[in-house]
Protein backbone atom coordinates (compact mmCIF):
# COMPACT_ATOMS: atom_id res chain seq x y z
CA UNK A 1 0.00 0.00 0.00
CA UNK A 2 1.36 3.52 -0.77
CA UNK A 3 0.73 6.19 2.29
CA UNK A 4 0.68 9.64 2.07
CA UNK A 5 2.09 11.23 5.60
CA UNK A 6 0.86 14.57 7.25
CA UNK A 7 2.66 15.64 10.01
CA UNK A 8 1.14 18.74 12.28
CA UNK A 9 3.28 18.91 15.34
CA UNK A 10 7.16 19.74 16.14
CA UNK A 11 9.67 17.56 17.81
CA UNK A 12 10.27 16.85 21.19
CA UNK A 13 7.04 18.54 22.05
CA UNK A 14 4.81 16.45 20.81
CA UNK A 15 4.33 12.67 20.06
CA UNK A 16 3.18 13.34 16.78
CA UNK A 17 6.77 13.10 14.99
CA UNK A 18 7.99 10.61 17.12
CA UNK A 19 4.72 7.97 15.79
CA UNK A 20 5.42 8.97 12.39
CA UNK A 21 8.56 8.22 12.53
CA UNK A 22 7.54 4.76 13.81
CA UNK A 23 4.79 3.98 11.73
CA UNK A 24 6.79 4.84 8.44
CA UNK A 25 9.31 2.32 9.77
CA UNK A 26 6.96 -0.18 10.13
CA UNK A 27 5.57 0.97 6.98
CA UNK A 28 8.31 0.17 5.25
CA UNK A 29 9.58 -3.14 7.10
CA UNK A 30 6.37 -4.56 6.02
CA UNK A 31 7.12 -3.67 2.08
CA UNK A 32 4.69 -0.77 1.85
CA UNK A 33 5.59 2.36 0.64
CA UNK A 34 5.68 5.65 1.67
CA UNK A 35 4.99 8.18 -1.27
CA UNK A 36 5.75 11.61 1.12
CA UNK A 37 6.01 13.17 4.55
CA UNK A 38 4.61 16.35 4.12
CA UNK A 39 5.32 18.89 7.36
CA UNK A 40 3.03 21.29 7.90
CA UNK A 41 1.88 23.40 11.19
CA UNK A 42 4.58 22.95 13.73
CA UNK A 43 5.92 20.12 12.57
CA UNK A 44 7.95 21.78 9.86
CA UNK A 45 9.95 22.12 12.99
CA UNK A 46 11.26 18.59 12.27
CA UNK A 47 13.37 19.94 9.46
CA UNK A 48 16.13 22.47 11.07
CA UNK A 49 19.57 21.22 10.97
CA UNK A 50 20.10 23.40 14.27
CA UNK A 51 18.46 21.10 16.14
CA UNK A 52 20.62 19.79 19.10
CA UNK A 53 19.12 17.24 21.66
CA UNK A 54 20.85 15.94 24.76
CA UNK A 55 23.18 13.11 23.87
CA UNK A 56 20.94 10.26 26.18
CA UNK A 57 18.08 11.28 23.81
CA UNK A 58 17.06 10.45 20.48
CA UNK A 59 17.39 12.87 17.25
CA UNK A 60 14.65 13.25 15.69
CA UNK A 61 15.75 15.25 12.85
CA UNK A 62 18.88 13.13 11.91
CA UNK A 63 16.38 10.03 12.23
CA UNK A 64 14.54 11.56 9.40
CA UNK A 65 17.44 12.39 7.42
CA UNK A 66 18.38 8.51 7.73
CA UNK A 67 15.03 7.43 6.72
CA UNK A 68 15.32 9.75 3.09
CA UNK A 69 19.08 8.83 2.62
CA UNK A 70 18.04 4.62 2.82
CA UNK A 71 14.96 4.66 2.01
CA UNK A 72 14.37 7.49 -0.69
CA UNK A 73 11.74 8.69 1.06
CA UNK A 74 10.54 12.33 0.26
CA UNK A 75 10.49 14.37 3.25
CA UNK A 76 8.78 18.10 2.32
CA UNK A 77 8.40 20.64 4.12
CA UNK A 78 5.31 23.52 3.75
CA UNK A 79 7.07 27.06 2.33
CA UNK A 80 4.49 28.92 3.92
CA UNK A 81 4.05 27.31 7.35
CA UNK A 82 8.16 27.45 7.39
CA UNK A 83 8.79 30.88 6.75
CA UNK A 84 6.14 31.56 9.52
CA UNK A 85 8.53 29.67 11.91
CA UNK A 86 12.06 30.40 10.00
CA UNK A 87 12.53 27.20 8.32
CA UNK A 88 14.22 27.79 5.32
CA UNK A 89 17.08 26.46 3.02
CA UNK A 90 19.70 27.50 5.15
CA UNK A 91 19.29 25.90 8.12
CA UNK A 92 17.25 23.00 6.35
CA UNK A 93 19.02 19.56 7.53
CA UNK A 94 19.51 16.74 4.90
CA UNK A 95 17.04 14.83 3.35
CA UNK A 96 14.37 17.54 3.39
CA UNK A 97 13.12 19.79 0.85
CA UNK A 98 11.08 22.56 0.88
CA UNK A 99 7.81 23.25 -0.99
CA UNK A 100 4.06 23.83 -1.61
CA UNK A 101 1.18 22.84 -0.16
CA UNK A 102 0.09 21.33 -3.44
CA UNK A 103 2.25 18.57 -2.68
CA UNK A 104 0.32 17.83 0.20
CA UNK A 105 -2.59 17.56 -1.97
CA UNK A 106 -0.88 15.57 -4.51
CA UNK A 107 0.47 12.81 -2.48
CA UNK A 108 -3.42 12.62 -1.48
CA UNK A 109 -4.69 12.18 -5.16
CA UNK A 110 -1.78 9.44 -5.41
CA UNK A 111 -1.17 7.73 -2.48
CA UNK A 112 -4.05 4.87 -1.34
CA UNK A 113 -4.18 6.56 2.45
CA UNK A 114 -3.39 9.67 4.01
CA UNK A 115 -2.76 9.28 7.55
CA UNK A 116 -2.22 12.90 9.41
CA UNK A 117 -0.32 12.98 12.88
CA UNK A 118 -1.38 15.71 15.47
CA UNK A 119 -3.26 17.01 18.22
CA UNK B 1 -3.08 22.79 -12.49
CA UNK B 2 0.66 22.36 -12.23
CA UNK B 3 1.52 25.73 -11.50
CA UNK B 4 0.07 24.58 -8.02
CA UNK B 5 1.96 22.05 -7.30
CA UNK B 6 5.10 23.35 -5.96
CA UNK B 7 6.75 23.36 -9.11
CA UNK B 8 7.29 19.53 -9.19
CA UNK B 9 5.89 17.58 -11.94
CA UNK B 10 3.20 15.72 -11.45
CA UNK B 11 2.90 12.23 -12.95
CA UNK B 12 1.00 11.43 -15.70
CA UNK B 13 -0.95 9.07 -14.69
CA UNK B 14 -3.12 11.35 -11.91
CA UNK B 15 -4.15 13.88 -14.50
CA UNK B 16 -7.64 13.75 -14.62
CA UNK B 17 -8.10 11.98 -10.91
CA UNK B 18 -10.62 13.21 -8.81
CA UNK B 19 -10.70 12.47 -5.26
CA UNK B 20 -12.90 12.98 -2.45
CA UNK B 21 -11.02 15.23 0.18
CA UNK B 22 -12.84 15.93 3.52
CA UNK B 23 -11.25 18.82 6.11
CA UNK B 24 -11.97 18.18 9.70
CA UNK B 25 -11.82 21.66 11.44
CA UNK B 26 -11.82 21.07 15.04
CA UNK B 27 -9.79 23.93 16.66
CA UNK B 28 -11.14 27.14 17.78
CA UNK B 29 -10.38 29.83 14.88
CA UNK B 30 -7.27 32.33 17.15
CA UNK B 31 -6.02 30.10 20.35
CA UNK B 32 -3.89 28.19 17.70
CA UNK B 33 -3.48 28.45 14.27
CA UNK B 34 -4.58 25.34 13.07
CA UNK B 35 -7.85 26.59 11.48
CA UNK B 36 -6.09 29.44 9.42
CA UNK B 37 -3.41 27.10 8.12
CA UNK B 38 -6.26 24.77 7.44
CA UNK B 39 -8.08 27.09 5.06
CA UNK B 40 -4.86 27.14 3.13
CA UNK B 41 -5.05 23.71 2.36
CA UNK B 42 -8.40 23.92 1.76
CA UNK B 43 -7.82 26.69 -0.82
CA UNK B 44 -4.85 25.11 -2.62
CA UNK B 45 -6.70 21.91 -2.83
CA UNK B 46 -9.57 23.84 -5.12
CA UNK B 47 -6.92 24.69 -7.89
CA UNK B 48 -6.32 20.87 -7.73
CA UNK B 49 -10.12 20.27 -8.78
CA UNK B 50 -10.93 18.02 -6.17
CA UNK B 51 -13.84 16.72 -4.68
CA UNK B 52 -13.88 18.82 -1.58
CA UNK B 53 -15.94 18.68 1.77
CA UNK B 54 -15.13 20.73 4.97
CA UNK B 55 -16.25 19.40 8.27
CA UNK B 56 -16.61 21.54 11.16
CA UNK B 57 -16.93 20.02 14.50
CA UNK B 58 -15.93 20.47 18.61
CA UNK B 59 -14.94 24.13 18.42
CA UNK B 60 -14.05 24.16 15.01
CA UNK B 61 -17.36 25.22 15.11
CA UNK B 62 -16.54 28.75 16.51
CA UNK B 63 -14.69 29.51 12.89
CA UNK B 64 -17.48 30.21 11.18
CA UNK B 65 -19.21 32.49 13.84
CA UNK B 66 -20.47 35.68 12.93
CA UNK B 67 -19.24 38.82 14.50
CA UNK B 68 -16.17 37.43 14.84
CA UNK B 69 -13.71 41.19 16.43
CA UNK B 70 -10.17 40.31 16.46
CA UNK B 71 -8.23 43.46 16.56
CA UNK B 72 -7.87 44.21 20.48
CA UNK B 73 -5.87 40.48 20.18
CA UNK B 74 -3.81 41.77 17.11
CA UNK B 75 -5.02 38.52 14.97
CA UNK B 76 -6.40 39.31 11.52
CA UNK B 77 -9.95 38.51 11.31
CA UNK B 78 -9.82 35.65 8.45
CA UNK B 79 -13.76 34.26 8.99
CA UNK B 80 -14.63 36.19 5.51
CA UNK B 81 -12.09 34.20 3.44
CA UNK B 82 -15.04 31.20 4.58
CA UNK B 83 -17.68 33.06 2.43
CA UNK B 84 -15.38 33.17 -0.54
CA UNK B 85 -15.07 29.55 -0.99
CA UNK B 86 -18.09 29.11 -3.05
CA UNK B 87 -15.88 31.20 -5.53
CA UNK B 88 -13.53 27.96 -5.63
CA UNK B 89 -16.58 25.76 -5.76
CA UNK B 90 -16.08 24.53 -2.38
CA UNK B 91 -19.97 24.49 -1.67
CA UNK B 92 -20.18 21.46 1.01
CA UNK B 93 -19.77 22.52 4.21
CA UNK B 94 -21.11 20.37 6.89
CA UNK B 95 -21.24 21.12 10.97
CA UNK B 96 -21.72 18.62 13.45
CA UNK B 97 -24.80 19.23 15.23
CA UNK B 98 -23.67 18.26 18.88
CA UNK B 99 -20.61 20.87 18.80
CA UNK B 100 -23.39 23.06 17.89
CA UNK B 101 -25.54 22.60 20.43
CA UNK B 102 -23.23 22.06 22.91
CA UNK B 103 -22.04 25.61 22.45
CA UNK B 104 -25.49 26.77 22.58
CA UNK B 105 -25.15 27.73 18.67
CA UNK B 106 -27.43 27.19 15.82
CA UNK B 107 -26.77 27.91 11.94
CA UNK B 108 -28.31 31.53 12.00
CA UNK B 109 -24.69 32.58 14.25
CA UNK B 110 -22.66 31.06 11.36
CA UNK B 111 -21.74 33.49 8.45
CA UNK B 112 -21.82 30.86 5.88
CA UNK B 113 -24.69 28.03 5.00
CA UNK B 114 -23.78 24.75 5.83
CA UNK B 115 -25.78 21.30 6.02
CA UNK B 116 -26.08 20.31 9.78
CA UNK B 117 -25.48 16.47 10.24
CA UNK B 118 -25.82 14.38 13.52
CA UNK B 119 -22.57 11.92 14.85
CA UNK B 120 -24.32 8.78 12.68
CA UNK B 121 -24.82 11.29 9.65
CA UNK B 122 -21.11 12.41 9.79
CA UNK B 123 -19.91 8.97 10.19
CA UNK B 124 -21.64 8.38 6.55
CA UNK B 125 -19.77 11.35 5.11
CA UNK B 126 -16.50 10.73 6.46
CA UNK B 127 -16.92 6.52 5.50
CA UNK B 128 -17.25 7.64 1.96
CA UNK B 129 -14.32 10.39 1.46
CA UNK B 130 -10.78 8.92 0.15
CA UNK B 131 -8.67 11.45 1.85
CA UNK B 132 -9.75 12.72 5.56
CA UNK B 133 -7.28 15.26 6.69
CA UNK B 134 -7.79 16.83 10.09
CA UNK B 135 -6.74 20.08 11.75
Amino acid sequence: MKFGILINEGPYNHQAADTAYQFCKAALDKGHEIDRVFFYHDGVNNATKLTEPPQDDRHIVNRWSKLAEEHGVDLVVCVAAGLRRGIVDDNLAAGFRISGLGQLVESGIRSDRVVTFGD
Amino acid sequence: MTESTGGIEMEEDMSGTVKKFAFINRKAPYGTIYALESLEVVLISAAFDQDVSLVFADDGVYQLKKGQATKAVGMKNFSPTYRALEGYDIEKLYVEKSSLDERGLTPDDLIVDVEVLDSAEMAALLEEQDVVMSF
